[in-house]
């Protein structure tokens, strides 16, 4: 099959179709954000319906540390980014080590919350539709921050090994993707349930 | 018989060289398991969306002898109940799902000239999950209801509607069972999805432009686009239904303010784009085999694709017209009845840039193309009887009746079940190096036909009679038994048509004429391989000027570059030769 070489047009022009890592990592975005629009639109069909307390109002504070946090994060991991991407691993390896930190603060913060709330105010998953809908989806985030935050430590690890490369920031770009849309999705969450919500 | 394409003899397919010792079974087995090539993967998906074909249509067949006549107790209301739901599930999501990922695995890295998938673990990733999904599902037939007692199966329907999916209503584990196999499922499709998506955008071959792709991996992109966004509320409902019954949470639970009609939204925001998502895999084998066989290239290309990914979008806000009869109010309505009928307008657009293909060509009626042709006909009247259901009124009349069950089957078995019949047709020979008996491939067109006609058509006419859908059985006096005797035995004629593609696969495998890299003369990169093609699909990264690569290299004194939009090669190679 050596001559299926059809017209030699296309040789002049550049070839460079987009990176399939980035094409990936948007699909799967395009994914999960369907899935968190669901889980929203649940929890805003769901507001003021409750049969019983407690009331959003009664027991959710506003987490705005916690929040500052993770949005800065975003900051960091594009900072690490660029800072492989101009070879300066010792840079990058310290930029990461920042996001997970914060992004290690953020989860603390929503366990505390969360054990705030069971604890304190008696608030679970199955005792009102408020419950029900704001555990699942501030749930359903946390869980992503986790995942997340695993594979940043990940690359944290090759990076202080010194195996993080030069030729790596693509797929660490990759990564960051999904970092910024756990970001963004926050931002959704924090306005449905603690300002349109409260 | 076709134009012969020069391969390098270095290049013979795999198997035909020093070895000497026939492999064991061990080894192939192994070989199969452990797999990354796209080519082996797709037809694992397609042998496995094949042998479920067989099983949920054998649950098709009980079920159509209980309704052949009144009063009939071959099975009891709880094994009806069981064999519906699995029905409808299994030829959802383990047959319609992975055939159609499965050619679309085998074929597009061939038709846009790349080595294998973009991400080939991920592929295998996604298939064994899907296939642990579908063993999964039919566990419960062993363990569904878990230390209650007997096994039993999912009953509640394909659509699970709450609050009968409650653990106070569907007590055991059946449900679950349901619920957790559409999950993993769903991990694998939205797998597959990115991954066709990825290898359309990243790896196509030099000088393939969006403007060059073929219409196949044109629609695969639709569908995997519509896959997204489908898969992705489908898996949050079952994640909230998974919670409802095992954390105790009040998503769907009435009793605590919940909304039973969520659910029906959440499902059906899945459910309508799931059509789509089935059906434009068949239009994108109608878009590469109805040219070939017409001896003409396709008519309207721009149209074509801009028609697919109008149904992409529209077909996002059309759900609720599943929702008709609940009463929703005049407005959403209103809305959602329009939205419907807007979608048959870019259909419309494909059905008659379909038959300007065929007008003036030079018709082949090979199995491949009778069974095109049929498509296009059948799917015409499913859509003219899903026009007449997206009307409101009408809809209200004769929903939920056998009337509703004859229109989407005439869209599921009538277009795209025809459509892949005409695939397998098409592309076996690809796939196998053997062509499938045309002889024997006629039997089974006309066959099939008169079974798929004798059932669908005739299925109409209870559902005019007030007949519902999910009877186990009906009383002598309705008037319903002669049309149910004849929509029975089209079952079983449709059935024996079946067993002969079968066994028509089996015997061409051993038995048929060597096809050669390109029995059908046709146009698209994957024929410019040897049948079947060697494990790197491409000794060489190919390189194209135009939307029939092969159509160039038979003719190079009439390239299709020189029709394209912009200066040709030619021209471009005459205004080289004047600058140098």
């Amino acid at each position: 099959m050596s001559d299926v070489a059809v017209a030699p047009s296309g040789a002049d022009m550049a070839w460079n179709p987009p990176a399939r890592g980035i094409v990936g990592m948007v699909c799967l975005i395009l994914a999960e954000a369907s899935i968190f629009i669901i889980f929203i639109v649940a929890y805003i069909f769901y507001i003021g319906k409750s049969l019983n307390g407690p009331t959003p109002k009664d027991v959710l504070s506003l987490p705005i540390f916690t929040s500052i946090c993770l949005l800065s994060s975003s900051l960091t991991v594009h900072a690490a980014v660029s800072a492989l991407r101009r070879g300066q691993q010792r840079l990058c390896s310290l930029w990461l080590a920042a996001t997970v930190l914060l992004g290690g603060i953020f989860l603390a913060g929503t366990a505390h919350e969360w054990y705030d709330l069971i604890y304190n105010h008696g608030l679970t998953i199955g005792t009102n539709l408020f419950g029900t809908t704001f555990y699942s989806l501030v749930g359903l985030h946390a869980s992503h921050v986790v995942v997340g935050l695993i594979m940043l430590t990940l690359a944290l690890w090759f990076s202080l090994r010194g195996q993080m490369r030069h030729h790596h920031s693509e797929k660490l770009e990759v990564l960051s993707l999904y970092w910024h849309f756990v970001d963004a999705v926050w931002v959704v969450v924090f306005l449905v349930v603690y300002v349109l919500g409260r | 018989m076709a134009t012969q394409i020069p391969f390098d003899q270095a290049h013979v397919p795999e198997g035909t060289g020093d070895q000497t010792r026939p492999r064991l079974w061990l080894e192939v087995l192994h070989e199969w398991v452990t797999t990354v090539d796209h080519k082996k993967i797709g037809m694992m998906y397609i042998g496995y969306a094949l042998f479920f074909l067989v099983v949920a249509g054998f649950e098709a067949l009980l079920m159509r002898i209980q309704l052949a006549v009144p009063n009939n107790s071959f099975v009891s209301p709880e094994v009806f109940n069981g064999l519906f739901t699995m029905h409808g599930t299994t030829m959802v999501f383990f047959v319609g799902m992975p055939i159609l990922f499965g050619f679309g695995n085998y074929l597009i890295p061939l038709m846009i000239g790349a080595r294998d998938m973009a991400f080939p673990r991920l592929n295998a990733f996604s298939f064994w999950i899907s296939a642990f999904g579908g063993i999964l599902l039919y566990y419960s037939y062993i363990g569904g209801s878990g230390l209650y007692g007997a096994g039993s199966a999912p009953d509640v329907g394909w659509f699970a509607y709450a609050p009968l999916t409650a653990k106070v209503f569907s007590p055991g584990h059946s449900t679950d069972y349901w619920t957790l196999s559409l999950l993993l499922t769903g991990i694998g499709t939205i797998g597959t999805a990115l991954n066709i998506v990825a290898t359309i955008i990243s790896m196509r071959c030099p000088g393939m432009k969006m403007s060059r792709l073929p219409l196949l991996p044109w629609l695969y992109l639709v569908t995997s686009g519509l896959t997204f966004v489908a898969v992705g509320p489908l898996t949050a409902a079952q994640i909230m239904l998974m919670l409802d019954r095992y954390l105790g949470s009040h998503f769907f639970d009435t009793q605590a303010g919940g909304s039973a009609v969520l659910w029906m939204h959440f499902f059906w925001i899945f459910g309508h784009p799931e059509v789509y998502i089935l059906v434009l895999p068949a239009f994108a084998f109608a878009n590469e085999i109805i040219p070939v066989f017409s001896r003409k290239a396709i008519f309207g290309y721009p149209a074509m694709v801009a028609a697919s990914v109008g149904i992409g979008f529209v077909s996002l806000s059309v759900w609720a017209h599943h929702m008709f009869t609940v009463g929703l109010g005049a407005a959403e309505n209103t809305f959602f009845v329009l939205a419907t009928m807007a979608i048959s307008v870019p259909t419309g657009i494909k059905i008659f840039n379909w038959l300007a293909t065929l007008w003036g060509g030079k018709i082949q009626f090979t199995s491949s193309m009778m069974f095109a042709i049929a498509f296009l006909f059948q799917f015409l009247i499913a859509g003219l009887t899903g026009i007449m259901l997206s009307v409101a009124p009408f809809d209200w009349q004769l929903g939920n009746s056998y009337f509703v069950v004859a229109h989407f089957h005439y869209v599921l078995v009538g277009a795209i079940l025809f459509m892949l019949f005409s695939a397998f047709y098409y592309w076996y020979p690809k796939m196998t190096g053997r062509m499938l008996s045309e002889k024997l491939g006629k039997w089974h067109f006309w066959l099939f036909l008169i079974g798929f006609h004798l059932t669908f058509d005739f299925m109409h006419v209870p559902g005019l009679l007030g007949m519902p859908r999910r009877i186990y059985t009906y009383e002598a006096d309705r008037g319903w038994m002669i049309w149910n005797m004849i929509v029975s035995s089209g079952a079983v004629v449709q059935a024996v048509a079946t067993l002969l593609f079968v066994y028509n696969m089996i015997w061409s495998y051993f038995k048929g004429p060597v096809a050669g890299p390109d029995p059908w003369d046709a146009w698209t990169l994957e024929w410019a391989t040897p049948s079947p093609p060697p494990s790197y699909n491409f000794a060489e990264t190919p390189e194209v000027s135009s939307r029939r690569p092969l159509w160039d290299l038979k003719h190079p004194d009439d390239p299709d570059g020189d029709y394209e939009i912009g200066p040709s090669h030619r021209q471009r190679a005459k205004q080289k030769e004047e600058t140098a």
